[in-house]
């Protein structure tokens, strides 16, 4: 349905880069449900669990920073319409912390899990072959509380609520239960270049 | 199990209402619309004759009671959207909607009280859906809604807010000014600080339930004093606007 009077205004993006629905900013907008979390690093730990909440695996701060690291430039797209361009990552690659573990996933889908109880859930394809990274730099700088430091989850080809800030940990599931905003309405997935916004998208 | 998906609809434009210089309510009638949660938002989508296509997200802010939606926008200087909907849209026109959209920054008088609601600037939109929800519901719930405001000029819905809580049923609306206050302003005139909220807000002890809607950087400030004075962080619910991340 065209709108009546209304023309573009701003530079036309690149549809080939920038989703549907998506509009460039150069902002970094801070969008959360709660207040912001803060663990002090001594007590911060990521863990890797089984169905039964069972740890599998545990990193103490500095022993995720001695991980082999990635650094990875890539665009996020923020379900609130906002897309940011060569943003730039430093962390460890879900490949990397399993490898380290010694683990073969044991189902197919993750839920990550977060300081404030935020959690959102994941298919375990969507975190392998280095698409997934607990990020712990942005921009070449410890990751600000606000954006999710110390360590946020970062999942750059899903809609950006899928890069979970504050991250603990990632626990295996059997199926894909929904995470915090996929309960309140989100769609479960969340593949931008799909529109995948809400449930039913 | 696969939901079903979220339509968009047409809308018509029944009224547009100046509420500050910058700052218009939009008053839409929508067919095949269900009743969205006080909290609630829409995105719209504005197509141009050469097919561009622009979304953004605004929190409604007429409670579920009324027939129809409102919608109140802000004008951004650099907002596509926002500059269509207070500059050039009428009476009569019609814009594309989907909604109600976000399940979480949500509140009916069934979810109880005491309730503090903080705002900043725009930022009360969403609460002003509540605030509205409760008057139509007669409730005698306690809220108290902080906002706060740049100037005199800049506050929306006053009147209103002034008459409802004039009802003396529970609801108390204290405003504060940053950027100077005009001859006998009687408020405060400061950003909102550890002392105002000590002074206006429902302290920890009666677990209010505390929705903040604002700037970041106003969210940010606001969520760590209200967790600092001893609230529950899991009774604090935000919602923050970015520079671009809310409704531009």
């Amino acid at each position: 349905m065209i709108t009546r009077g209304f023309k573009s205004t701003r530079l036309r993006s690149d549809p080939s880069r920038v989703p549907p629905g998506q509009y460039v900013t150069n902002d970094f907008p801070v969008l959360s449900a709660g207040p912001t979390p803060r663990t002090p690093l001594d007590a911060w730990s990521f863990g890797l669990r089984d169905v039964h909440e069972k740890e599998l695996a545990t990193w103490r701060w500095k022993d995720l920073l001695a991980l082999p690291s990635s650094t990875v430039t890539v665009d996020i797209h923020c379900v609130t319409k906002w897309s940011k361009l060569d943003t730039q990552w430093k962390g460890v690659t879900i490949d990397a912390l399993l490898e380290a573990a010694g683990l073969a996933p044991p189902t197919p889908y993750l839920t990550a899990f977060c300081d404030g109880g935020y959690t959102t859930n994941l298919a375990l394809e969507d975190l392998l072959d280095g698409r997934g990274l607990v990020a712990y730099e942005y921009d070449g700088a410890p990751i600000e509380p606000e954006h999710g430091g110390p360590a946020r989850l970062l999942v750059p080809h899903l809609y950006f609520w899928k890069s979970s800030k504050w991250v603990r940990g990632l626990a295996f599931m059997e199926d894909n239960e929904p995470g915090f905003w996929e309960t309140h309405g989100y769609h479960l997935r969340g593949d931008p270049w799909k529109e995948e916004r809400y449930a039913g998208d | 199990m696969r939901a079903s998906p979220i339509r968009w609809l047409s809308a018509e434009v029944l009224q547009i209402a100046a509420e500050t210089p910058r700052v218009k309510t939009i008053r839409l009638a929508v067919p095949g619309w269900r009743k969205h949660l006080p909290g609630q938002h829409v995105d719209v989508r504005l197509t141009a004759e050469d097919g561009y296509q622009a979304q953004r997200s605004y929190s409604i802010a007429s409670p579920p009671e009324e027939d129809g939606i409102a919608l109140t926008v802000e004008r951004l200087e650099d907002g596509e959207v926002s500059t269509f909907l207070t500059g050039e849209l009428r009476a009569g026109d019609q814009i594309e909607l989907r909604g109600p959209l976000g399940g979480y920054f949500t509140w009916t008088v069934e979810r109880g009280g005491p309730l503090a609601l903080v705002a900043g600037g725009s930022g009360v939109v969403p609460l002003m859906a509540m605030v509205r929800h409760r008057a139509a519901q007669a409730s005698r719930i306690p809220m108290h809604l902080l906002c706060s405001w740049r100037s005199a000029d800049d506050v929306i819905y006053r009147d209103e807010l002034a008459l409802l809580a004039a009802r003396g049923d529970g609801l108390d609306v204290t405003h504060t000014l940053t950027r100077g206050a005009p001859a006998g302003w009687r408020g405060y005139t400061r950003r909102i600080d550890r002392e105002m909220l000590l002074e206006i807000l429902t302290g920890p002890d009666a677990r209010p339930i505390a929705y903040v809607c604002g700037p970041t950087p106003m969210v940010e400030s606001t969520a760590t004093l209200l967790v600092s004075l001893g609230h529950a962080p899991e009774r604090i619910w935000t919602e923050r606007f970015g520079p671009t991340g809310g409704g531009s």
